[in-house]
């Protein structure tokens, strides 16, 4: 699995709410959204974050997976992470 | 420990820009249950996807309809419109409320009569009657609406050779400032077809002209052209009086009254830009008092009302099969119901809920059936919580037009559902199976064995 990476000035914050200052566009985030976009910016790899989320939620290894997979397809659309 | 409650991750865009100051909140109410039972349950005992009709909503709609009119008018007669829905249980819903049959086909006429409503009490339109239906309908005293001249002297022919009396009404079309003019059905009023068909009607010895009848159209959305109808109705039903020293039975002004739903491309929920039922009502109504007859020689008002009863009362419930990003980023949601089981997709952006609660977060998504065609689409945008795999999706207000004009292709059609008012749950049409499809086919004999390498 690919890894990705955030941009360092996008600002989150504390309610979900998400700031691109080079572009000045906005995004909200949802719980897990907001929790997914912070483990990205601490360089979690992929597989750590699934197994995060398997963890303290109550979802199964492959929903997580999809989901974040398709988390990351919305990211790439809206120019939100980079691949490394 | 207990884990916490899941929620797919979701991103949303804030967009800035002009807001919608007429629109309704888009996110739509979660339904978990049908007059009481709950949709889970019906799906885990009849499968998905799968019809459900109310019969409670069925007979209030009839019953407020009955009454608007009713209230206005003291002769007030409806007609169940049988393609709107021709399922047996709907049609004795009606009936057990009161309304006759209208028909527009023999094969419409046939289903009428073998639920046992009498000749007497059906109104036969629709331009395609032949000899065999219109002999069974003079004998068996049909009120036959006439709509063109061919149609004229075959039933002149018919009822000469019978010796027996038919009771007819023309269908008349007129410019009620509308498009579409409806002018393919019926006698035109403007260019005096019409008046000249009474006039033939009214020299005849074998028909009996009992009734006038128009129907100007299809999901009307406004009242005026119903009262600049009527109005021409009683014009040519005050020409009889005079003419002729006859007193018509009834005027029957069709049906048309939109119901919820709401059209593609138009940009207002339908219930906040469409008149109320009592608003057509009066359009309806008042001009027939121009009439100037006292109260017991006023004709009957029949109505052929259809989407408008029937619309609300029809659930189609499915199952979400999968999830996809399109290639703009979009989601899109695949159900297990498709186009194939709602033709009026193709004209109406149908309303489709949640059936579980699915969380806050919301987002813009296509639904498309599970056709492996393009045209399968339900909706092209509509605000969505998350859905994912087995969650279900309830389309609403699809009473009307479904079930008649449904296709059996790529697969087959499943199982309607009546909610009964005492909460039970009836199987009102059985779910397809392959041997029901391919049971009218025949194989040449010389087709019937191959053998593939």
């Amino acid at each position: 699995m690919e890894n990705y990476k955030i941009p360092d000035n996008l600002a989150v914050s504390e309610e979900g709410f998400l700031f691109l200052p080079a572009t000045g566009e906005s995004f909200t985030l949802n719980e897990i959204g907001k929790i997914v976009i912070g483990l990205l910016k601490n360089g979690s790899s992929i597989e750590e974050i699934i197994e995060r989320l398997t963890e303290e939620f109550d979802v199964d290894e492959h929903t997580a997976e999809k989901d974040v997979n398709d988390f990351l397809t919305q990211l790439k659309n809206f120019r939100l992470v980079e691949e490394i | 420990m207990s884990k916490k409650v899941y929620e797919r991750p979701v991103i949303i865009k804030q967009h800035s820009g002009l807001m919608n100051k007429f629109g309704s909140s888009p996110v739509q109410p979660t339904i978990t249950e049908i007059d009481g039972v709950a949709v889970n349950n019906l799906v885990e005992e009849y499968g998905s996807p799968l019809f459900v009709f109310s019969e409670k909503q069925i007979r209030e709609n009839q019953r407020k309809m009955l009454r608007i009119f009713k209230t206005r008018y003291p002769k007030v007669q409806f007609a169940w419109s049988y393609k709107t829905n021709y399922l047996s249980a709907v049609c004795s819903v009606f009936h057990q409320e009161g309304s006759w049959a209208e028909v527009v086909s023999e094969y419409e006429y046939q289903r009428a009569r073998k639920l046992g409503v009498s000749g007497a009490n059906i109104i036969f339109n629709g331009p395609d009657k032949s000899d065999s239906a219109l002999e069974t309908a003079v004998k068996e005293k049909a009120k036959i609406h006439i709509d063109h001249f061919d149609e004229l002297y075959q039933l002149l022919e018919i009822t000469e050779k019978l010796d027996l009396k038919a009771n007819v009404a023309i269908r008349v079309n007129m410019d009620v400032g509308i498009y579409p003019k409806w002018d393919r059905f019926g006698f035109n009023y403007e260019n005096g077809e019409a008046a000249h068909a009474i006039k033939r009607i009214m020299t005849s010895k074998t028909l009996n002209l009992v009734g006038l009848h128009t129907h100007i159209g299809t999901y009307i959305m406004a009242t005026e052209p119903y009262r600049l109808a009527v109005l021409k109705l009683v014009e040519l039903a005050k020409m009889v009086h005079a003419q002729y020293e006859t007193v018509l039975e009834y005027i029957d002004v069709g049906g048309g009254l939109p119901s919820k739903n709401t059209l593609k491309g138009q940009y207002l929920d339908a219930e906040q830009l469409l008149p109320s039922y009592e608003q057509y009502a009066d359009a309806i109504t008042s001009p027939l008092f121009d009439l100037n007859l006292p109260p017991d020689e006023l004709p009957t008002l029949f109505l052929e009302t259809g989407r408008a009863l029937i619309d609300d009362a029809g659930y189609l419930i499915s199952t979400v099969l999968g999830n996809k990003r399109l290639s703009n980023g979009k989601r899109a949601i695949i159900i297990d119901a498709g186009v194939n089981y709602l033709f009026t997709s193709h004209w109406f952006n149908h309303k489709i809920v949640p059936a579980q609660n699915s969380g806050n977060f919301t987002e813009n998504a296509a639904v498309y059936g599970p056709l492996c065609m393009n045209i399968d689409c339900l909706r092209e945008d509509i605000v969505l919580p998350t859905q994912k795999k087995g969650d279900r999706l309830i389309i609403l207000f699809v009473g009307a037009y479904s079930v008649t004009q449904w296709m059996q292709f790529i697969t087959t059609r499943p199982k309607i559902t009546m909610v009964m008012e005492d909460k039970t749950v009836e199987v009102i049409r059985e779910d397809e199976d392959l041997e029901y499809i391919i049971s009218p086919e025949r194989v040449p004999e010389k087709l019937t064995s191959f053998s593939l390498k």
